[in-house]
């Protein structure tokens, strides 16, 4: 492998993995900017690449049009997470139960339906969902495949999937909206100061709602973004990346630009154990078996640590996790 | 007549009923969904959840098997809640306590008691970590416990790839104990033959033993007195005296340990291996601790038939296949979970339906279903520093938000 390859190589899947998780902790950031914790993003991401899978692999409609097929792939996801989203925003807001204990609920839910609804449709037993022809190529954009292709071509082209653009688009939509609009203003004051909001006529709960739904939207998309990014079918389950964006979003400190580098960090450590092999400088741990899994834990660590050397200087919402109470003084 | 209402609308009394409607609802989902799916089979598979367990001894010792690790887990959740600590790390805490009993029992030799002790000591360490992190960091436990369970997780399978003697030359997973080291196996007392089952040992007993314990230092205990108030209100106790920090740290320190003696009951019974392929799935023994804990609301004795519900109805939930997943279980669970975050409204809804009827004596009944603290206080809050809050809800969002008011513009 040669040193161009290798540096392309771990990009485009630092990229690839980066996806699904800056996605996801977008969508945990806008939930929390509301006031309300979403631990639920493992479930949603679930659900939404459920249902997009689904889609894909009883229509095959990717073989005749890859890019129309992503696109609706992408919409069934990022509705099918909204929807199941309103599920915690109404024991979350409406009846003002405890949000981590209603999102623990829909992370148990979600991988349990996936499997009872993939043995129903496919079979009893079946336990994988397989998407074909999601990958964008050179072909479908009117290019040829070069037969020794170069950095940048390894770099771009070598894992493409439709989600990738679209989440670029996403990021800076969610800048745009959280800091340019008066929607994204309000929702913050609402995580931050729900009486204050309210005071000056702010819906907090209509507020809340949105926060809520805007997180499953983007939970779902990027539950199908990480499927489209392991490769091998959807198996009711997203390996914890839930949980990991969760970490993501903390390190990022509930701020779009600082998620996504964060999302790109994490997702180069979870690149890099694979590569370690060819990369020189890199501890090899050669008289350890399976060292990957160290690699694997190093991202908890990390966040870990900046958890307790920042947590004097968190940014996160004021009033995440408590439910409003219109009525309370 | 009057004695069983009077019964019903005590704090014991509606935390029984509302436990049993989230319950009875979490069943009612489970059925409809069957319906929907294959309406032909739907009921024989609801019957054959609600009676297998019963219907022979060896079942029945499954469901003891299954529910002595339950038992733990769910008294290692209810001891954080009434801490208002939510420990959702039970999972890796109960990694760890796998971990060390197994390493214990297969490389040193330890005996069953012994690799059990060694557990909790594992899980304990692994408890005290988001324990002090909260305590002198103010980092949240929910997210601590979190990044710990996969931490734990890859531990545990680092460690085991690395110490080829505790690996079966098989298969990817450990030695079966009755080979490597018969002592450490639970003794059975006879009770294997008297069910006519290879699962039934005595670990039932040592979680009930357990609970009981548990029991005793909540309710009789000045150091239980004390988490207590930590959990029912954080400002009030630091000013009555008692140090909230110190009190954070042992609560998690007693919850891991209690989760990783739940490892090492399961895995020292000689009938099951770690699988070392085993991906961190969410419903595991340590998440189920969750709704065993809720469904109890806390109560150390309470856990204990919550726990033997969950284990009944997943006894129940193996025979569903190969007609429907046994995952139908899990999702009947997360309901239950999902009725009990809200298990506050139900209560109030019930104390003002049963307090309807009876106009007189209910007064006092609201303020000690609070107390009762069967919920984890709504402390949840975040890292900032003025995040210390009571039980009572309508206090908190008053005091949280006055450091630092008004909207963050960045």
């Amino acid at each position: 492998m040669t040193v161009s390859q290798l540096v392309s190589g771990i990009l485009a899947s630092t990229v690839i993995f980066s996806v699904p998780l800056m996605l996801v902790a977008l969508g945990g950031m806008f939930s929390e900017r509301s006031g309300t914790i979403n631990i639920a993003l493992e479930g949603i991401m679930i659900i939404g690449a459920l249902s997009s899978c689904l889609f894909l692999n009883k229509t095959n409609i990717t073989a005749s049009h890859p890019l129309l097929g992503m696109s609706a792939a992408i919409l069934i996801a990022a509705v099918a997470g909204g929807l199941f989203s309103l599920l915690l925003g109404f024991a979350a807001i409406n009846l003002r139960a405890d949000q981590t204990i209603g999102g623990t609920a829909l992370n148990i839910l979600a991988p349990a339906l996936a499997i009872q609804l993939t043995w129903l449709i496919q079979g009893q037993g079946q336990t994988v969902i397989n998407i074909k022809n999601v990958r964008i190529t050179q072909a479908m954009l009117g290019l040829t495949a070069s037969e020794n292709p170069g950095f940048f071509e390894n770099l771009i082209f070598k894992y493409l999937y439709l989600t990738t653009p679209v989440a670029i688009v996403l990021l800076i939509v969610s800048i745009i909206v959280l800091y340019k609009t008066r929607f994204g203003l309000r929702l913050r004051a609402c995580g931050e100061h729900p009486q204050a909001a309210d005071s000056v006529g702010i819906n907090v709960y209509k507020m809340r709602y949105a926060g809520v739904v805007i997180s499953g939207v983007l939970g779902g998309i990027g539950g199908l973004a990480f499927t489209v990014a392991a490769g091998s079918g959807f198996q009711s389950s997203v390996a914890g990346y839930g949980f990991l964006a969760l970490s993501v979003m903390i390190f990022g400190n509930w701020k779009p630009v600082n998620i996504m580098l964060a999302s790109l960090f994490f997702a180069l450590f979870k690149v890099i154990g694979g590569y370690k092999d060819y990369i020189p400088f890199l501890p090899k741990f050669s008289n350890i078996t399976a060292s990957e899994n160290i690699y694997s834990m190093l991202p908890y660590i990390l966040t870990m640590v900046v958890l307790i050397f920042t947590s004097r200087r968190s940014r996160a919402p004021k009033a995440e996790g408590i439910p409003y109470d219109k009525g309370a003084r | 007549m009057e004695r069983i209402r009077k019964a019903f609308s005590s704090p014991a009394g509606i935390s029984i009923t509302s436990s049993v409607l989230a319950a009875a609802g979490g069943l009612l989902f489970g059925l409809l969904l069957l319906l929907c799916f294959r309406p032909a089979s739907a009921f024989t598979g609801f019957l054959n959840i609600l009676t297998t367990g019963f219907s022979s001894p060896a079942k029945l010792s499954k469901v003891l098997y299954q529910s002595a690790p339950l038992v733990l887990t769910g008294l290692s959740v209810g001891f954080a809640f009434k801490t208002g600590l939510f420990n959702i790390g039970a999972t890796g805490q109960y990694i760890i306590g796998t971990l060390c009993a197994l390493y214990t029992a297969i490389i040193w030799g330890f005996p069953w008691w012994a690799a059990m002790l060694a557990a909790a000591v594992g899980g304990a360490v692994w408890g005290s970590i988001p324990g002090i992190c909260k305590a002198l960091f103010n980092v949240n436990e929910v997210i601590t416990s979190i990044m710990f369970n996969w931490i734990a997780l890859y531990t545990i399978i680092l460690v085991f790839n690395n110490t080829p003697a505790i690996l079966d030359p098989v298969g990817n997973r450990t030695m079966n104990l009755a080979a490597a080291n018969p002592g450490a196996i639970i003794p059975k007392w006879g009770l294997d033959e008297l069910f006519g089952s290879q699962y039934m040992n005595i670990s039932f007993f040592i979680a009930v033993a357990v609970a009981a314990v548990i029991y005793v230092v909540l309710n009789k205990t000045i150091f239980g007195y004390e988490l207590k108030a930590c959990g029912s209100n954080r400002d009030a106790s630091r000013y009555a005296g008692i140090n909230a920090k110190r009190n954070i740290i042992l609560s998690m320190v007693i919850s891991g340990a209690l989760a990783g003696i739940a490892g090492a009951i399961y895995y020292l019974s000689g009938t099951v291996q770690y699988n070392l392929e085993k991906n961190l799935p969410s419903p595991a023994m340590g998440f189920n601790g969750i709704p065993v804990a809720l469904l109890a609301a806390s109560h150390p004795l309470g856990t204990v038939f919550s726990a033997l519900f969950i284990s009944y109805i997943q006894v129940g939930g193996e025979t569903l296949q190969p007609t429907f997943a046994k995952e139908n279980i899990d999702i009947i669970i997360s309901v239950i979970i999902y009725f009990s975050a809200f298990a506050m409204l139900t209560r109030m809804l019930l104390q003002r339906l049963l307090s309807h009827k009876k106009e007189s004596g209910s007064k006092a009944v609201p303020a000690a279903v609070t107390a009762a603290g069967a919920f984890p206080g709504e402390d949840k809050t975040t890292d900032d520093n003025a995040s210390a809050s009571g039980a009572a809800e309508n206090e908190d969002t008053g005091d949280n938000t006055d450091n630092e008011s008004g909207v963050s513009g960045q």
